[in-house]
């Protein structure tokens, strides 16, 4: 009889407080639209996890299927490697060919890593710091990478903070831009004209920027090379059913498993600590300095045009594609119900997700060794 | 808390600001370098395209 009930002796406070934790990322998820291919795996893991002697990671000598898929796939980077070439696949970088000089302001929006850096080594060692700053580039996979290449401690709360400040996108940034912005600013209009962009272009670029992103960050390679592999299946017009499964069964597949993999770093010892409490709050700083970086730079370069640019599009250069693109592009209609930044946003938008590919990989080149 | 705050270095912020330096230049460069070689790209295969046409 007392069998059935011993394992209840073995509950403890804090694993009820992660299945609190569990239960809001859920609500989140599902009531709130939150990255919920995330949120919810991770919502879930991190009540699955936390059962005492939960069979569901290793215990003593007894392996759990979720410690195995985290050494299988996440601690040889194995998983956002691969999620990479899903993204990849679904990224048209149409509206960026089209308007190269757009490709700076993605890397003006990561000046936030960097700031983070500095902040984060005032509690932290430099490896942790640098894997702490790297949530600024609004990037799960690269946050993972960066993360586990520098072997950082706090690898949990680096991945629950990269994925779920990346949801509250559309609450973090509008009071930021607008704190730097003034109203006039932010109904400037910026024509747009769609350029034609040639098959061979887009089949070059993805091309082109392994080798550039190679040859400055070598320690890139494998997070660009896969970004663009991805891109160049779906570019090359003759592997339309290969891209189809890249952007769909494949990125959904690693995506289950990415998810409830990741909640096996929230075990309540590892995960309830002030520590985390701080890496929560410098994620939001990586973020806010992100946005404060693309807009002010904006404002600097405005100074030296003729026409002038709208400002807002600058904090689009955070990555987290395609959020902040429509952030920036609601943001500009509620000003101007006539002004359409779509376009020049989302191109912004996704020179942000190269520029926080390649600043993870600086990052790696500074500190990897 | 105890430990973060024994931790707490501020001075560290002022060191570490190279890295801020090195990081904005390097990544302003890498992607300087994109929007050159994606402009030349735009260049050199709209002038084909206008070639084949004419």
């Amino acid at each position: 009889m007392e069998v059935l009930y011993q394992n209840l002796f073995n509950l403890d406070v804090k694993m009820v407080i992660m299945w609190l934790i569990g239960g809001i990322l859920i609500y989140l998820a599902i009531k709130k639209d939150m990255e919920p291919t995330l949120l919810l795996p991770m919502g879930f893991g991190a009540i699955l996890v936390n059962l005492p002697l939960s069979g569901a990671v290793t215990q003593g000598l007894e392996e759990g299927p979720l410690s195995i898929l985290y050494k299988a796939g996440i601690a040889n980077e194995l998983f956002p490697l691969i999620l990479f070439i899903g993204i990849g696949a679904m990224i048209d970088f149409g509206p960026l060919l089209s308007n190269p000089i757009l490709m700076l302001f993605g890397a003006a929006a990561q000046f936030g890593i960097f700031f983070t850096l500095c902040t984060a080594s005032m509690f932290f060692d430099l490896k942790d710091a640098a894997s702490i700053a790297i949530i600024g580039a609004a990037d799960g996979p690269t946050s993972i990478v960066v993360g586990q290449k520098l072997q950082s401690n706090y690898i949990g709360a680096i991945m629950v903070a990269a994925y779920s400040y990346m949801a509250l996108v559309p609450i973090i940034q509008p009071p930021i831009i607008k704190l730097l912005t003034t109203k006039k600013e932010r109904k400037i209009r910026m024509e747009y004209t769609q350029k034609p962009v040639s098959k061979t272009t887009r089949i070059l670029f993805p091309i082109f920027i392994t080798i550039i992103a190679g040859l400055f960050a070598p320690a890139s390679v494998a997070l660009v090379g896969f970004l663009m592999f991805g891109n160049l299946i779906r570019e090359c017009g003759v592997l339309d059913s290969l891209s189809e499964t890249a952007q769909k069964a494949l990125a959904n597949l690693v995506t289950i498993f990415l998810g409830i993999t990741i909640a096996s770093q929230m075990q309540a010892e590892n995960f309830l600590k002030v520590d985390t409490l701080l890496i929560l709050f410098l994620g939001l700083v990586a973020f806010i300095f992100d946005t404060a970086g693309g807009v002010i730079f904006a404002k600097i370069l405005n100074l030296f045009l003729k026409k002038k640019i709208n400002p807002m599009i600058g904090a689009a250069g955070i990555s987290a594609f395609p959020m902040s693109g429509r952030v920036v592009h609601k943001m500009a209609l509620k000003e101007d119900p006539t002004n359409f930044l779509l376009m020049q946003a989302t191109g912004v938008n996704v020179s942000g997700q190269i520029a926080s590919v390649i600043a993870g990989g600086l990052i790696l080149n500074f500190f990897l060794h | 808390m105890f430990q973060i705050m024994m931790l707490f270095a501020p001075m560290q912020f002022v060191e570490n600001l190279r890295y801020m330096g090195l990081g904005m230049l390097g990544i302003f460069i890498v992607i300087g370098a994109i929007a050159l070689m994606t402009m030349l790209l735009n260049h050199l295969t709209a002038s084909k395209q206008d070639d084949s046409k004419d």
